[in-house]
């Protein structure tokens, strides 16, 4: 089975968000970048693959060249090689086009993706590579079996999970459940020194214009001081929602 | 041409979102004068979302379409858009709307905005406001395809009552195969999900274990809600991963949010700062979530939360 594993870059979860530019782009000054979270998932049950089926494991990302050393995390904690599409990520759509050429090109048999990443959110890449290659396609992902090309997944919807049954070429938008926090690999020593010596391609774009254009950003008004209720006067606090809040 | 607006519905009844969608669909129209056409798949009593400021429904019986599916559902919507000439199409943020608009996307060749929280700043060139960063930020973003998809944010823009009638009309459109088929599906029919919730009672660390929630359940009894919990309630195993909230949990954007020995990190609050009322109860009034807290109470949630309880009983009690 070949898996090729979508990797995002973005600003690790503490990181201050501000923009420059007259709030026309991201500030990227004294921000970390990390695997975007719902990858790590999708990579460590990659790796499992791996270990128990034979797979082999390639990891993608669309980005500049900052994005490598995430890349090179990704093989420290064991891809067997990284491909990096020589563009910057415009919007969800262009990043699907450039990945749709990749996966076409390399006859993945499993695409592991993110549900969604933590910096745009937009939950569409996975979807739109789905929808450009044809291949079938489960997100919410947080169980995924596979037999030979016949998969079973188990996919996190409103209230509750439900299990369907699919097959390869496949797709999936991925996040926790699909292993254990606990199980999510970290890097070490021996890792990071072969992945200096693994294989990074870097690739150039094809041609493929964003749909959207963010014009600019804005950062969530100033709240307003919190008001404190005592604790021995919960009637206050009912009070308050009902009245003043009016949310109950 | 029309403004389409896919509406959700379960076991035939329609969702709140599916009115919400339909109401922002109305002021979409009314900004580029035009009319709402719905698209509804086995949904009962859809003349109502006349009342929203749809003027006409498309309405979709077959059994093919029993479980959702996305690429069906994708073929659907698509199809209906293809027949009204709809230049927006507005879809919900429900996990099932997540899951069919970048399918949709990619048949319509219509640039999709997801995550958006208001009716459009302009319409030429189109533009909506959407939460990103996980709600630290939001983004004025231009959508340039002629076709355009809004994925509306729930609860954020809210239900308009337009007074109006829709009439209907049966659709039905070729259901393409799909590889993808459900084999089972466990979900607890008697239990608000965080997703639909107006209110959410969330407990953390704070509780000290999970023989504990009991009071967390009874709470959100009285008022309606769903429960949700902090990561590493949900780590522990204290409660189940479904209902970790949070940025690498699910998003909740619910008119009520009650935290209860949660201390607000700040990638627990990424996540739920788009609720509207947020309420914290904490022994540590030094908490970093009462710098996000609309009301606070600086206590020992064995102590508030059965008061709490027991106020509300009596709230509604003289409400009723
Ligand atoms: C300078 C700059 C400006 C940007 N401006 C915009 C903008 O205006 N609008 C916008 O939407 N985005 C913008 N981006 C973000 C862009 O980098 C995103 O990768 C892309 O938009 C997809 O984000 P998403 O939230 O839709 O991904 P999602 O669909 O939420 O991602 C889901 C999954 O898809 C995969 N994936 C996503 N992106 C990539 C990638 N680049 N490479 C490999 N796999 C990936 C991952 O597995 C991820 O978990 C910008 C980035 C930069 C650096
Ligand atoms: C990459 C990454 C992603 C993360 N994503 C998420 C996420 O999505 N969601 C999330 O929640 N966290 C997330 N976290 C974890 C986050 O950083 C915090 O560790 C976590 O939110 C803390 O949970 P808590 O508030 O329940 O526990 P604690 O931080 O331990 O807080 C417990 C609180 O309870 C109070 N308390 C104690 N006793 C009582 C009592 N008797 N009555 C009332 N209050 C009491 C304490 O004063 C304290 O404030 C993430 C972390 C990382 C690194």
């Amino acid at each position: 089975m070949k898996i090729l594993v979508c990797i995002s870059h973005v600003p690790d979860t503490t990181s201050k968000i501000n923009f420059t530019d007259g709030d026309s782009k991201f500030d990227t000054n004294g921000v970390q970048f990390v695997i975007n979270p719902n990858d790590e998932f999708g990579l460590t049950r990659a790796m499992w693959f791996k270990e128990k089926q034979g797979a082999s494991v390639d990891v993608v990302n669309v980005g500049g060249a900052e994005t490598e050393p995430t890349l090179r995390k990704a093989l420290a904690i064991g891809a067997d090689s990284a491909i990096r599409v020589n563009t910057e990520a415009t919007d969800g759509f262009s990043v699907a086009k450039q990945l749709a050429k990749v996966v076409n090109d390399g006859g993945y048999d499993l695409v592991i993706a993110g549900r969604e990443s933590i910096d745009y959110n937009g939950a569409m890449v996975p979807g739109m590579l789905a929808g450009m290659t044809g291949a079938n396609y489960v997100t919410n992902c947080i169980g995924l079996e596979v037999d030979g090309t016949t998969v079973k997944a188990v996919r996190e919807i409103d209230g509750g999970k439900e299990t369907v049954n699919t097959s390869l070429p496949l797709i999936i938008g991925g996040q926790k459940g699909l292993v254990e926090e606990s199980d999510l690999r970290i890097p070490n020593m021996r890792g990071i020194m072969m992945a200096r010596k693994k294989p990074l391609k870097v690739i150039e774009p094809i041609e493929a214009s964003a749909e959207t254009k963010s014009v600019s950003f804005e950062k969530p008004a100033p709240k307003g001081a919190v008001k404190l209720v005592d604790a021995d006067n919960i009637d206050e606090l009912v009070s308050l929602l009902h009245n003043e809040a009016k949310v109950i | 041409m029309s403004i389409l607006v896919y509406t959700e519905s379960e076991n035939g009844k329609l969702k709140k979102a599916a009115l919400e969608v339909v109401s922002y669909a109305k002021a979409v129209a009314d900004q580029m004068g035009t009319s709402v056409t719905a698209v509804a798949v086995n949904a009962d009593n859809v003349e109502s979302l006349g009342n929203y400021g749809a003027s006409k429904v498309l309405l979709v019986k077959d059994d093919s379409l029993k479980d959702f599916n996305a690429k069906k559902y994708a073929t659907v919507v698509a199809e209906a858009a293809k027949n009204e000439a709809a230049k927006v199409v507005v879809v919900s943020s429900s996990a099932d709307s997540k899951y069919l608009a970048p399918l949709l996307a990619v048949n319509l060749e219509a640039g999709y905005v997801s995550n958006v929280i208001a009716a459009p700043s302009n319409v030429e060139p189109f533009t909506v406001k959407r939460s990103a960063f996980t709600n630290k930020a939001f983004a004025n973003v231009e959508i340039t395809t002629d076709v355009k998809i809004v994925g509306l944010s729930n609860n954020s823009y809210g239900l308009v009552e337009s007074g109006g009638n829709a009439s209907v009309e049966d659709f039905s459109p070729s259901i393409p195969e799909s590889g993808v088929s459900v084999e089972s599906v466990d979900k607890a029919t008697d239990k608000v999900s965080i997703a639909d919730a107006e209110i959410v009672v969330s407990g953390g660390r704070g509780l000290k274990g999970p023989e504990n929630w009991g009071m967390i359940e009874e709470l959100a009894d009285v008022l309606g809600a769903a429960t949700a919990c902090s990561k590493p309630v949900s780590d522990l195993g204290w409660r189940p991963h479904s209902e970790h909230v949070g940025q690498t949990g699910k998003p909740v954007a619910s008119n009520l949010y009650i935290a209860v020995g949660i201390s607000g990190a700040i990638q627990h609050l990424a996540g739920i700062n788009s609720s509207k009322v947020k309420v914290v109860i904490n022994t540590d009034a030094e908490a970093p979530f009462f710098k996000a807290a609309d009301y606070g109470v600086v206590g020992d949630a064995f102590e508030v939360v059965p008061q709490l309880i027991e106020k509300l009983k009596a709230f509604k009690a003289s409400n009723a």
